[in-house]
């Protein structure tokens, strides 16, 4: 009985939506011809729109900051304590909870885009400048990864990468004496090499051996770790009297130069990043090289039988990924931080996987994403410091986003919408 | 498709009324509570809500039983000692240290406190920005690009000589082995962690210099080479207790892990083998592990109180960028109780071990390390 009363309710919304999108707006790709393909294919702008994957997009990112707002409120001590008596005055419970959310997310906002309580002009808009700083390693290894999985490789050792280019490009920058400019360049490239010997390691290990790229670049990941951790415990290497696991300074003639005045950190590391993007997209859509890539991707054997040396394209884009999140940790050793510790890295490697999860494997999107996750970053450090809020809420907030991304039925699910037109679900 | 949508909305419909019962059962239980009366919130203690002390933390976070949390504990004994406003950020990665410092300033927080030397570089820059705030810096000084030493005017550093209380642990550890071998290891080969196994191993070299029948090794700490064993982070518990089996097998019987959370392992190794105790370090391990029963003592490092007191000395209007270097002396650093070990030190052992203080705190006995403050 209850499924028969069941089935039309929920069937109703998606044959709503395809019955008004046949007879109404028509169809410009069939021009009428063909009335009887109509129903098939179902094309339409409404459908489109409605199956389209930067909805779905959209719709997770909404699902991940309500899930962060219930995190939020549940995690809030003035409003466990209205819990206690909800019987007895619900109304405190809402409103209270409505409070601490909103009060949280407005301090996102304020660390993240603009900040209208701030004292000067100057640190009204700095927040937006900070979070495109956080975005540009973000963006640099997850344009690495992205390239990875376009080519059907799941580099995990974005990590690995970001480590070995922040210690040559760090080393360099301070162990070297050249002139501005050309100091630079040579610590900068020195990031690039490093990233792109870590990741032709993994390369030239699945091309050669087949061995699997995920294990192998997580295996390369740890001895990274280490690898820095015993650097730093080497006078030689870092240069400096302290006894502490740091570096020295790098030289101010291989600092990334700021883009703004004093007060902002934004430097030349995120020119870096949009030129990397730029190079990324017209590598993987405009040349043969990157059409080799995207062949083996799809289909190896295939790629393979059209005469594609499948094993030297394992190589080069196991380098290139490891040549951008060596980038990355370049940007992050010469443009913020100015001294090798331990923790350079961060978890920017594995942050960099969500990037390019969310950014569909796609440059732009790559980009796109790396900005959201950066101005998150740079809005949860205010959204901690001024209201109190747990700051792995954020991380939390990111993981939901990225899950309903990897599994966009469940959001179509969520939200009633159509599959896409001529794909199951994707 | 459209079987599957069936199916989907069956499962949905079973599920949303237990959801809903389990949901309301829960609320049920939890929230008869009554309603608090209106009344205006009023701290304990004096009202200083103008006043606000901020803290940033490195990645340990503050629930990493060590410095962090010690830090942490004496924020929150001046929040409630002198009703003064606060704010707290929590580092994850070596990237948010400026960030993290620079909200706090852009909030205007009258005192902005760092934990850890990894943070030096990020409150040096704010204190040189901002000269109209104070900060601090705990179990670290500030270090100009060469390494060297400097004072600023409005940031004060809370360091720790731990090398005194450790050389009295030492000392009472060699002691109390019955094995004639004890150990010692750390978390990660930094100043202020090799200062404890210093101090150790100079303790028991007074021992074994008193008493010179027999000699007590100790495992782990080379103090002439500076090298030992390190269980390469503050986190792998699992590490520290491979660390403590095999200091075991190699007749270890008294071991000290200076590896914050990592020391856990070691108290779950030594408690496993039964003959093994174990010296805690930073806070009294009687009172903040499970493992009280195996605890011979702990080198007490009070960063809470001396977090407390720089607080409270700026919210009277007495910041001073002198040092703050704990020592036996002020009691910044201490041996703490034997507790369940009470009945087992000897008396004239213990007598000998309060008498080395006493000449630690006359000046008689000079405790050094490379890592002295």
């Amino acid at each position: 009985m209850s499924e028969s009363s069941a089935a039309p309710g929920s069937g109703a919304s998606a044959e709503v939506i395809g019955a008004g999108e046949t007879s109404g707006t028509g169809d410009p790709s069939t021009g009428g011809r063909q009335p009887a393909r109509r129903h098939e294919a179902r094309p339409g702008v409404l459908r489109d729109i409605l199956s389209g994957s930067w909805l779905v997009s959209l719709l997770s990112i909404a699902v991940g900051l309500l899930a962060g707002a219930v995190l939020i409120a549940a995690s809030n001590e003035s409003v466990q304590e209205t819990l206690g008596y909800f019987f007895a005055r619900p109304a405190d419970f809402f409103v209270t909870a409505w409070h601490v959310v909103t009060e949280a997310y407005i301090a996102l906002f304020r660390g993240a885009i603009f900040d209208w309580q701030a004292t000067s002009f100057v640190r009204a808009v700095r927040p937006f400048t900070e979070s495109l700083v956080a975005a540009t390693p973000l963006i640099l290894a997850g344009l690495g990864i992205a390239l990875g999985f376009r080519s059907g490789l799941f580099n995990i050792g974005g990590q690995g990468q970001v480590i070995l280019g922040a210690i040559l490009a760090g080393f360099l920058g301070y162990w070297l004496t050249l002139p501005a400019g050309l100091h630079l360049v040579v610590a900068v490239l020195g990031g690039i090499a490093g990233g792109a010997l870590w990741g032709g390691i993994a390369g030239a290990l699945k091309a050669r051996t087949g061995a699997n790229e995920v294990i192998v670049t997580i295996m390369l990941n740890s001895i990274a770790g280490y690898l820095i951790a015993y650097l730093l415990k080497q006078q030689w290497f870092t240069q400096s009297g302290s006894a502490n696991p740091q570096s020295r300074d790098v030289d101010a003639t291989a600092s990334l130069f700021p883009l703004l005045p004093d007060p902002f950190r934004l430097n030349a590391g995120f020119l870096i990043a949009v030129a990397a993007t730029v190079l990324v997209w017209w590598l993987l859509e405009r040349s043969t090289l990157g059409f080799e890539f995207r062949a083996v991707g799809e289909n190896p054997h295939a790629a393979r039988t059209a005469g594609i040396s499948v094993g030297r394209v394992t190589f080069l884009v196991m380098a290139l990924a490891g040549a951008l999140a060596g980038l990355a940790g370049a940007s992050q050793v010469l443009g913020t931080e100015d001294k090798l510790t331990i923790g350079i890295a961060g978890s920017l490697g594995f942050d960099a996987i969500t990037v390019a999860l969310l950014g569909r494997s796609r440059p732009l999107g790559t980009f796109l994403a790396g900005l959201l996750f950066g101005a998150f970053k740079a809005g949860g450090y205010t959204m901690q410091a001024q209201t109190g809020t747990p700051i792995d809420i954020i991380l939390v907030v990111q993981s939901v986003i990225v899950l309903l991304i990897a599994a966009p039925p469940l959001v179509r699910g969520l939200f009633r919408l159509p599959a896409p037109a001529g794909k199951e679900a994707r | 498709m459209n079987v599957e949508r069936k199916s989907e909305a069956v499962k949905r419909k079973h599920l949303a009324p237990a959801a809903a019962i389990l949901a309301t059962g829960a609320l049920v239980l939890s929230a008869c509570g009554e309603a608090p009366e209106d009344s205006a919130a009023g701290d304990g203690g004096g009202d200083n809500s103008d006043y606000k002390a901020c803290i940033v933390s490195d990645q340990g976070g503050w629930d990493d039983k060590s410095f962090n949390e010690s830090a942490k504990a004496g924020l929150d004994m001046a929040v409630e000692e002198l009703g003064i406003d606060h704010a707290t950020a929590e580092s994850s990665a070596d990237a948010d240290f400026g960030p993290n410092v620079d909200n706090m300033v852009s909030q205007g927080c009258n005192i902005t406190l760092g934990v850890g030397f990894l943070l030096e570089g990020a409150i040096h820059d704010a204190a040189e920005a901002n000269t109209d705030l104070h900060f601090g810096l705990v179990d670290a000084t500030f270090t100009d690009d060469d390494s060297n030493t400097v004072e600023l005017d409005n940031g004060k550093p809370i360091i720790f000589n731990t090398a005194e209380a450790a050389y009295l642990a030492g000392y009472l550890a060699a002691g109390m082995s019955e094995s004639g071998t004890v150990a010692t290891f750390g978390g990660i080969q930094i100043p202020s962690v090799t200062i404890f196994m210093d101090g150790f191993v100079d303790g028991v070299a007074k021992y074994n210099e008193d008493n010179g029948d027999e000699e007590v090794k100790v495992l782990g700490w080379d103090k002439e080479a500076q090298s030992g064993s390190f269980s390469g982070d503050f986190e792998n518990q699992s590490q520290g207790q491979a660390l403590t089996e095999q200091f075991i097998s190699q007749d270890a019987d008294i071991i000290m892990p200076v590896a914050g959370p990592v020391g856990l392992g070691a108290a779950s190794a030594a408690s496993a083998d039964g003959d093994t105790s174990i010296v805690w370090v930073d806070q009294d391990g009687y009172e903040s592990t499970e493992y009280g029963d195996i605890i011979l003592t702990t080198v007490q490092k009070e960063i809470a109180t001396a977090v407390k007191d720089t607080i409270a000395q700026d919210v009277e209007g007495n910041f001073s960028s002198e040092p703050y270097v704990g020592t036996l002396e002020n009691g910044g650093v201490d041996l703490a109780p034997y507790h369940d070990f009470e009945d087992e030190v000897p008396e004239e052992l213990d007598a000998k071990v309060q008498e080395l203080k006493e000449q630690i705190i006359s000046g008689d006995i000079v405790v050094e390390s490379p890592s002295t403050p």
